[in-house]
């Protein structure tokens, strides 16, 4: 029988083909890379990617975030209630669920999770978020699947956040690797590989009935060359990358068309800040410069984020209009445009401040020739490259700018501890869609207020605002409300520019064409964010997957 | 006579591997980033954790106490615990020494053995062609990147360690085959080659003599050099072995990773150079 | 004079005044920015094609091998010195003095010295102009690079030390600058000029990966080290094999540079 007529054939009795494609797809092991050793595997302290990867695959949530429509569902918890306010949550959980090594699962597993993670000595990551007040979380298990959590607090957003709370056993016996997700961890080879296996005791089912994840095992390598990833996934040994640097993205579409996927603008953002701490170790005219609105603003429209969409991304970024990326469809404010490059206007701005432009270099009131220093983390091509594209274009308005490329940690010990640094140009990776975790960048007390951190009282009377429009946010639950406070936060930043912010990069992602069910999103974990319904397809004897 | 300067020697080895692990405490101490954390961008967390965070190095920061600590803990076998990856030092060590011994013993027998072979044929026979290509070769294998040439390995199918003997080779090249034209061409040797002996003959008993204290501090080099060749060439090619855990522990400020693997180092340094001088000179004696 | 020495003279001497006079023979000034033709193939107008930013290739080949052709010799030469000094004066004095310089030798082969780079890149200010930073590094480069070299001069030092005719000239009150002047060093000149030689390329190669650090050539000023680092992306190399221009001008000049200084050893031997 022909292959045509195999097709026409199943095409015909639909229910058989699902029903025996799903039979079929059980089985095989996914392999990808994870860019560096998980530094823990306890969930609660997951801070760093491939930590969170693990949580991802293992964990099982009470409510999830989906990746693609960017709503929430319901999935340990059937359902939930937010009260009072924000402060309160009730749940109702599943029943009959398992943990991998067989423990029931109850409301006391929630119970006993919530407490160990809010312990205030544990410090975990996952649990910062919730504490908007100090004082006790308060406990309430109404029966085995009724559980009512009460904060000392409002928490904005409260239910997203427990898209990130990996519930753990109160009562088993290997607490620290029973779970509730998908996977388990099965094997960790230090420094090379982890090997996820298939839970058994998943309570998840496809819509036929069948259990999953259909997938046996995970393969996950430890491989921090992004050249090396794509060679192995071009040689077909793995089969799923959830990030690509834009050339490489190109070499591998022009190739392996099917495999390459563009998710559009991703929420990360690309930005550079000027140092505004007041006791910084830098001259103080300088200081006065970057106080300077005007000035800010006038870098900003000096700078072609055009081109550098065209030339750094390769064509896939977009210039961004501000902190939030239009990718994240309820919060963006879609009255703000990204910033157009405007010489002539970016001279009249510098000359309202009192800068003048003397045989090609920018001067200002007191002669002094304007010049500064950018800082970036080495090692980051693209954004080198966005450094040396914006001292093109600062030159234009005879400005002189220095690039200098540090390591990490020399970095943050100039932005966050010494402050001896004049600008600073970094991407900032959003995983959250909602702006109250963004608290920690905007309220002027916050240690990650880049521009000028830990202020005892606002340095300026838009940070004043900012301060009581991000508060004012934070203790309403009404959507609605918190989008107008939020929209104006956005405008404000626009308008005074203490973040310039260049370019949303798009979400570039590679899968195999053996990878069934794929659907590459923006939001991370962009490939895999449905991995209980990915199945490896059987290899084609054709070898048409092959590609 | 020698054995009773044996305790002297080791006693003077074992002072300067500690003084090397406090140079090399007080160098990581000392450089920028030192104490900070990766974290402290995470804009979850609040300001008191990470207030926390900026303080859990504070044991480290007086640098004299925490190696007088460190002494301490090495001698109840005791190598400390990793600041970045939260594991005890002695179980990352048994994980990735035999990795890195592996490569570098393989890097160092091979690029040796490349090297000498190849610079062999330059000081006996000085053929004009042979300069050219050997001038030719070397000049490119120094001229490419360690981490260049593993990546190419790796793209090729060839093992990563390798890359380590192409980067030993054209150094052992160089001097090999200086150090034996100016061996040949001494004057006892060109007089050796006027009575008529066969060239092999001359090589074997009067031009590699000569050259053998040089030949022997190579080799002793050339382990020091396999190291520093090794740690860019597995952080690129990720070859889980000590190169890679040191340019990650470089990466996060790791002292107590940073501080074994400088003493790791050292020891291997005095102990290839120390066991070079032995050999050289236990040579010396028996010629005379 | 031997047709090849002449072919490589002949060759250092138009690579050495292109470089020098790369105000006029280059095509374009380095850090101009195409920003029309990023990543072009060669061409008349740009001979080497252009960088991912669209910079003349060429002209930025000519423009680096200025400040690497200049400052690794000086840093290799450098590095040498402080080998023959230290290596030398250890192994002909020989006794306490060699044991404290051999001592030196090891720890300053284990030690992390990228830790003293950082601290140096901590201590220079951000705007420091790219000519400071550059020589900072290669000086830097120079003084932690003898270590290896040191000791095989060591124990070169060493066997002339106990070598007949050192002792002989001992024994007719020659004194001891004269000595380690007249005969030591030259006897130890293969391993010196093994030295001279190989740091060149690996100092250029260094001052690279220094770059990375925020040390040495700072952008857009190129130098062969950060022309080569674009060479770690395999897959575009492959695809562009014209962007190996900048390693083969390398191999090309180390080698030139080796055969005519190796003949002139023979000759002098």
């Amino acid at each position: 029988m022909s292959r045509r007529m195999q097709i026409v054939l199943a095409s015909f009795c639909f229910c058989w083909l699902f029903v025996s494609t799903a039979a079929a797809q059980s089985g095989g092991e996914l392999r990808f890379s994870i860019q560096s050793e998980p530094k823990t595997f306890d969930p609660m302290l997951a801070d760093d990617d491939s930590s969170e990867t693990i949580r991802y695959l293992t964990g099982g949530f009470l409510i999830r975030l989906n990746r693609q429509t960017q709503t929430l569902e319901p999935e340990l918890a059937t359902s939930w209630k937010v009260s009072n306010g924000g402060q309160t949550i009730s749940f109702e959980l599943r029943r009959n669920v398992v943990f991998s090594d067989g423990t029931p699962f109850s409301a006391d597993d929630v119970a006993y999770t919530m407490r160990t993670l809010m312990d205030p000595n544990l410090h975990s990551p996952t649990a910062d978020p919730f504490r908007s007040v100090e004082g006790q979380v308060k406990i309430d298990v109404k029966s085995p699947t009724a559980i009512v959590l009460q904060f000392p607090g409002p928490v904005a957003n409260l239910e997203e956040l427990f898209d990130s709370v990996a519930i753990v056993s109160a009562k088993s016996p290997h607490r620290d690797v029973a779970g509730l997700g998908p996977f388990v961890v099965a094997e960790h080879k230090a420094g090379s590989s982890i090997v996820l296996r298939r839970n058994p005791n998943y309570w998840k089912r496809d819509a036929a009935g069948k259990p999953l994840p259909y997938l046996d095992a995970v393969h996950l390598d430890i491989q921090q060359n992004r050249d090396l990833e794509m060679l192995r996934f071009r040689r077909g040994e793995i089969q799923l990358i959830n990030t690509i640097a834009p050339d490489a993205f190109d070499r591998l579409a022009a190739d392996m068309r099917s495999a390459a996927h563009d998710a559009g603008p991703s929420f990360d953002t690309e930005q550079m800040w000027f140092n505004q701490v007041a006791s910084a170790p830098i001259p103080d005219y300088k200081k006065a410069w970057f106080r300077s609105q005007n000035f800010r603003r006038a870098v900003s429209q000096a700078i072609n984020r055009a081109d550098m969409c065209r030339i750094a991304f390769a064509g896939h970024a977009q210039p961004a209009a501000g902190m939030i990326s239009p990718a994240n469809h309820f919060w963006f404010n879609a009255k703000l445009r990204p910033e157009e490059t405007d010489v002539p206007g970016a001279l009249k701005r510098l000359a309202d401040d009192g800068f003048h432009l003397d045989k090609d270099v920018l001067r200002d009131r007191d002669g002094h020739a304007v010049e500064f220093s950018i800082i970036t983390n080495a090692g980051n091509k693209v954004r080198e490259r966005l450094a040396v594209m914006m001292q093109d274009d600062l030159a234009r308005i005879g400005i002189r700018l220095n690039v200098v490329t540090l390591d990490f940690p020399s970095l943050i010990d100039r932005i966050s501890h010494s402050f001896n640094y004049e600008a600073c140009l970094l991407g900032l990776v959003n995983v959250d869609l909602d702006p109250s975790t963004q608290m920690n960048v905007w309220l002027s007390s916050a240690s990650n207020h880049q521009w000028n951190p830990e202020e005892k009282t606002p340095a300026t009377p838009w940070e004043v605002e900012i301060d009581r429009l991000m508060h004012a946010q934070a203790s309403t639950t009404d959507n609605k409300q918190r989008k107008e406070y939020f929209d104006r936060v956005q405008e404000i930043v626009a308008d005074q520019a203490p973040f310039i912010y260049l370019v949303n990069k798009n979400a570039l992602s590679a899968v195999s064409p053996t990878v069934r069910n794929a659907a590459p999103v923006v939001l991370r974990p962009q490939t895999y964010w449905n991995i209980d319904s990915l199945y490896l397809a059987a290899p084609d004897p054709s070898g048409r997957h092959g590609e | 006579m020698w054995i009773r300067a044996l305790p002297k020697h080791f006693l003077r080895l074992a002072l300067t591997i500690m003084l090397g692990g406090l140079l090399g405490a007080t160098l990581v101490r000392l450089a920028p980033g030192f104490g900070v954390d990766e974290r402290e961008l995470d804009t979850r967390l609040n300001t008191q954790s990470i207030e926390l965070l900026r303080q859990s190095h504070a044991s480290q920061r007086n640098i004299l106490g925490y190696y007088r600590g460190y002494l301490a803990g090495l001698f109840r076998g005791d190598l400390g615990v990793s600041t970045s990856l939260d594991r005890p030092v002695a179980e990352l060590f048994a994980e990735r020494l035999p990795v890195t011994l592996h490569s570098v013993g393989i890097g160092v027998a091979a690029g040796w053995l490349l090297g000498f072979l190849l610079a062999l044929p330059a000081a006996l026979f000085r053929w004009k062609a042979y300069e050219i290509f050997t001038a030719g070769l070397s000049g490119l294998f120094l001229s490419l990147p360690a981490a260049i040439l593993g990546l190419g390995l790796v793209y090729a199918g060839g093992p990563a360690s390798l890359a380590i003997a192409l980067v030993v080779f054209p150094r052992v090249l160089q001097y090999a085959r200086n150090i034996l034209v100016q061996s040949a061409a001494l004057p006892h040797v060109l007089a050796a080659h006027a009575r008529g002996l066969h060239r092999t003959r001359v090589l074997l008993w009067h031009v590699l003599p000569n050259a053998a204290p040089l030949l022997f501090a190579l080799a002793g080099i050339s382990v020091s050099m396999a190291f520093g060749a090794a740690i860019p060439i597995e952080a690129i090619c990720d070859y889980p072995g000590i190169g890679q855990l040191t340019w990650q522990a470089a990466l996060s400020r790791d002292l107590p990773v940073l501080v074994n693997v400088t003493l790791l180092i050292t020891v291997i340094t005095l102990a290839a150079n120390s066991l070079s001088d032995l050999a050289s000179s236990a040579f010396v004696r028996q010629r005379i | 004079m031997s047709r090849i020495r002449l072919v490589a003279i002949v060759f250092l001497a138009l690579t050495f005044s292109a470089v020098l006079f790369a105000d006029f023979v280059a095509p374009a000034p380095y850090a101009k920015q195409f920003r029309e033709v990023p990543n072009a193939a060669p061409s008349l107008k740009h001979l080497l094609g252009t960088d991912d930013l669209g910079r003349d290739s060429f002209s930025r080949l000519l423009y680096g091998s200025r400040v690497s052709l200049l400052l690794a010799p000086a840093a290799a030469l450098l590095s040498t010195l402080i080998a023959a000094f230290v290596g030398g004066s250890a192994g002909y004095l020989g006794g306490w003095f060699e044991r404290v310089a051999l001592a030196a030798t090891d720890l300053s082969l284990s030690l992390p010295w990228l830790f003293l780079l950082l601290t140096v890149r901590a201590l220079l200010p951000l705007n420091v102009a790219p000519v400071t930073s550059v020589v900072v590094t290669f000086a830097l480069l120079g003084v932690l690079g003898w270590s290896s070299s040191g000791r095989v001069i060591c124990s070169g030092a060493r066997a002339i030390r106990e070598s007949d005719f050192v002792l002989q000239a001992k024994a007719l009150g020659c004194a001891p600058h004269r000595l380690i002047l007249r005969q030591v060093l030259p006897n130890l000149q293969p391993v010196l000029s093994a030295q001279f030689w190989t740091s060149i390329p690996i100092f250029i190669i260094a001052e690279a990966n220094l770059g990375i650090l925020g040390l040495g050539v700072a952008e857009p000023l190129p130098s062969w080290g950060n022309l080569l680092r674009g060479l770690e992306n395999w897959p575009e190399v492959k695809a562009s094999p014209w962007k190996l221009a900048p390693i083969v001008a390398l191999i090309a000049v180390v080698s030139c540079f080796q055969l005519i200084f190796q003949k002139r050893e023979n000759l002098a031997s």
